[in-house]
């Protein structure tokens, strides 16, 4: 089945060679429908070696004996998996705005409260940017350092063809591609994603985001990330991006793999702001199906997800954390708000395998207008996990009375020795507290947005400092109009 | 012209009339104290002033700087000098004192045309007025009054009253559960607020505190009326005699209101 090592090299070698077909990419989309066929184009069109394409297949083999999952408490029309397309290249520069005046003014007037440069304003709403803004050179320098520190930061696409001994290593070692439906479908059909890898004892020298990667608005509705961090070494990821990328594509469905050895910390960031879809109708937007989860593997080691999620129609997402290594620690910080018509099913998997483990999780979620936002998070302790312990926090704000929280809440403990804390909480955005702030001068919507972001605190103090700070700006704009 | 003037104010509040016709009139530089048994009004009083949605106005009018009251945004009231230091201080978890009173008072500074204080000013300014009511520094970054104990939430109300600088001032039963030592403080702070150009209008239960704040005028509210007005005595008077001479002969309330 596997290949040989020179089998491999050769394919490698042919890799390089067919490094011309990039151009040929830029331009094409697939036809709708999804079959084995899709699968082998996609794998051809990234130039991939035999081992990946049976990886895909043996994926896609299985996706077709599953049933999409119904058991999230989230409403929705059936997809059609037929009447999608499964590869879109990067948009031509030819197709997208030619300048500013183009883009929908309201995605503008955002960028422009986030502060984001108008160069960067440029790139993110696809505008062909050339001399005005070097992003190759930008990413060179910052590539440079990188691999100074020996640390490998690169699309996956690329890392499967020059780093293809790593990557078979460890994908689909966390999350592996029969885990579940979506888990099924992004294994048979990624397009792209990122890949770290941080050597032993490194501690990579910057955060590292998606935001830096020129291409990563591009990167399509199927998204496969990988961080690998040995032993001893530390690396902060940063993903998504602030800004309100109204995608046409109405299906999300990434995966995330963490591996962290010994003594090893990823700490992984996410502030996801997709299209919500529209307020009174709910039409359009992101179903966002994402599954990621981290593998502590060895001793003292430790995971943390912090997410802010605002956007999507439909979120269906459960970073968790599988505590394999004796002393390792996983941590889960959330905030998740659903407003308009939006439905979020969010919450984390803690997984105690060795002992004396330990596991954080503090949820906060903010329901305004028709917004349900459902918490789902189950925590289990296996008999060999000796003296663990977890804490959950799960709090949930209201602002207005038509929407909805909901709170499920899995314990599943085997060992007696562990040590559990709940506490959950359900308030109405008091109006006390707004009268109260009206009453030193403090106007409604600032006053709402000040109680909401005191709510988040815990969250936000676990974000880098200038993710929470465009966390906490994002917020605001998100619930902008939601407080009458 | 007085600063504030209240005309034959009625108000209810979950179609249950509270007020039923309470008249006042507050001059700059004046202090005035409303006394009054439980549930007479008083605080009815003070929201309906502060613009509390749910105490509904069904007759009269308020006049502020000779303006209608009524129309105005609890936030713009703020902003042209009206404070209430709260009989029940909110708490907002997460928002740190500081923080939350450095946007208030920028939004009332741009309001009234000022520049916005940047963090360090704010900084300084603030200190200077934490001495004014001996408030502990600890206070400063915590969040704005969750976990403070009952006489701390209310020496936290008289220091942002310091801080925002207002015109009229509504103090309702600030001194309740004060220890003798934090009333003094409090009423040192509100004397040294006091002013040419200021009014206030504490609301209390007990005589003591008029020793330390002298009022200009004591009013009686009974039953949502004003039913007697008079000089710091009258204080001396209730203390000694109760409400219950007040409260029967319907007379008295008419030679006061009018
Ligand atoms: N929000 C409300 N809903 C229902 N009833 C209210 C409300 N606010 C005030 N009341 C009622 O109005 C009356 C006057 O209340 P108010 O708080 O003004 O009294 P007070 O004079 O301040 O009393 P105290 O000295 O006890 O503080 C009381 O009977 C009270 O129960
Ligand atoms: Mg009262």
């Amino acid at each position: 089945m596997a290949p040989s090592d020179t089998e491999l090299l050769e394919q490698h070698v042919d890799q390089k060679y067919e490094a011309g077909f990039i151009t040929d990419v830029e331009a094409e989309t697939f036809a709708p429908g999804l079959d084995e066929d899709v699968v082998r184009r996609i794998s051809t069109l990234k130039g991939e070696p035999g081992w990946m394409l049976e990886w895909r297949l043996k994926a896609f083999r299985h996706w077709q004996t599953l049933e999409e999952p119904t058991w999230a408490n989230i409403k929705y029309e059936p997809v059609d998996y037929q009447a999608i397309s499964y590869y879109s290249a990067p948009k031509s520069k030819k197709d997208g705005p030619k300048s500013l005046d183009e883009v929908d003014p309201e995605i503008l007037r955002t960028y422009e409260k986030l502060g984001i440069p108008l160069q960067e304003q440029q790139i993110l709403a696809g505008i062909a940017v050339d001399a005005v803004f070097d992003s190759v050179s930008v990413a060179t320098t910052f590539r440079d350092k990188l691999a100074e520190a020996g640390v490998i930061f690169c699309p996956i696409s690329e890392a499967i063809r020059e780093h293809p001994e790593l990557v078979k290593k460890y994908l689909g070692t966390v999350v592996p591609y029969s885990d579940n439906f979506f888990a099924a479908l992004n294994s048979a059909v990624f397009s792209d994603g990122s890949f770290v890898y941080v050597p032993k004892g490194v501690r990579c020298p910057m955060e590292l985001s998606t935001y830096f990667r020129i291409n990563a608005q591009n990167t399509g509705q199927f998204e496969r990330t990988l961080i690998i961090a040995e032993e001893g070494s530390y690396v902060s990821y940063l993903e998504g991006c602030t800004a309100p990328m109204r995608d046409e594509n109405q299906l999300h469905a990434a995966v995330v793999e963490l591996h962290a050895d010994a003594e090893a910390q990823i700490k992984y960031s996410t502030v996801q702001n997709w299209y919500p879809g529209d307020p009174e109708t709910g039409v359009g937007g992101i179903f966002n199906f994402v599954t990621k989860r981290g593998l502590a593997a060895g001793r003292r080691s430790k995971i943390s997800w912090t997410q802010v999620e605002t956007g999507s129609s439909i979120t269906w997402k459960y970073p968790s954390c599988i505590l394999k290594g004796d002393e390792s620690v996983g941590e889960f910080y959330s905030v998740a708000l659903s407003k308009g018509r939006q439905q979020a099913d969010t919450g984390t998997k803690m997984i105690h395998v060795g002992k004396n483990t330990t596991s954080t999780i503090v949820s906060k979620g903010i329901s305004a207008g028709h917004g349900q936002n459902t918490y789902r998070g189950a925590v289990k302790i296996l008999s060999g996990a000796e003296n663990a312990r977890n804490f959950s926090q799960c709090d949930s704000m209201l602002i207005g009375d038509q929407c909805g929280a909901h709170t499920f809440p899995y314990i599943d403990v085997q060992s007696p020795s562990a040590q559990m804390e709940h506490e959950a909480s359900t308030s109405k955005i008091g109006e006390d507290q707004v009268f109260y702030c009206n009453q030193r001068g403090i106007e409604t919507e600032d006053a709402v947005s000040m109680i909401v972001n005191g709510f988040c605190k815990e969250v936000f103090n676990e974000l880098p400092m200038e993710f929470a700070v465009e966390a906490r700006k994002l917020l605001e704009i998100s619930l902008e109009g939601s407080v009458g | 012209m007085s600063l504030l003037e209240i005309k034959n104010l009625h108000a209810q509040v979950e179609e249950q009339e509270i007020l039923k016709g309470v008249d006042l009139a507050v001059n700059q530089g004046e202090i005035h104290a409303i006394m009054g048994p439980n549930g007479s009004g008083k605080s009815t009083l003070a929201q309906v002033l502060a613009g509390k949605e749910e105490y509904e106005v069904t007759e009269g009018e308020i006049l502020y700087k000779g303006q209608d009251l009524l129309e105005m945004a609890p936030e713009e009231r703020a902003r042209e000098g009206i404070f209430m230091a709260f009989q029940y201080p909110v708490e907002i978890p997460g928002v740190s004192n500081v923080y939350f009173l450095k946007a208030a008072l920028n939004a009332i500074r741009t309001h009234r045309g000022l520049e916005e204080m940047d963090a360090m000013d704010f900084l300084v300014y603030v200190r200077e007025k934490m001495k004014v009511v001996k408030m502990d520094e600890a206070l400063l970054n915590r969040p704005v009054n969750e976990g403070f104990s009952g006489g701390e939430k209310k020496r936290n109300e008289i220091f942002h009253m310091s801080v925002l600088d207002p015109v009229l001032a509504v103090l309702d039963e600030t001194d309740s559960g004060l220890d003798i030592d934090a009333l003094k403080i409090v009423a040192d702070g509100v004397n040294s607020l006091r002013s040419e150009e200021r009014a206030f209008l504490v609301i209390t239960h007990y005589q003591r505190l008029l020793n330390y704040i002298v009022p200009d005028v004591v009013h009686v509210l009974i039953d949502g009326r004003i039913v007697r007005t008079g000089g710091k005595d009258l204080a001396l008077e209730l203390e000694d005699k109760g409400y219950a001479w007040l409260e029967e002969p319907l007379g008295a309330a008419e030679t006061v209101s009018t």
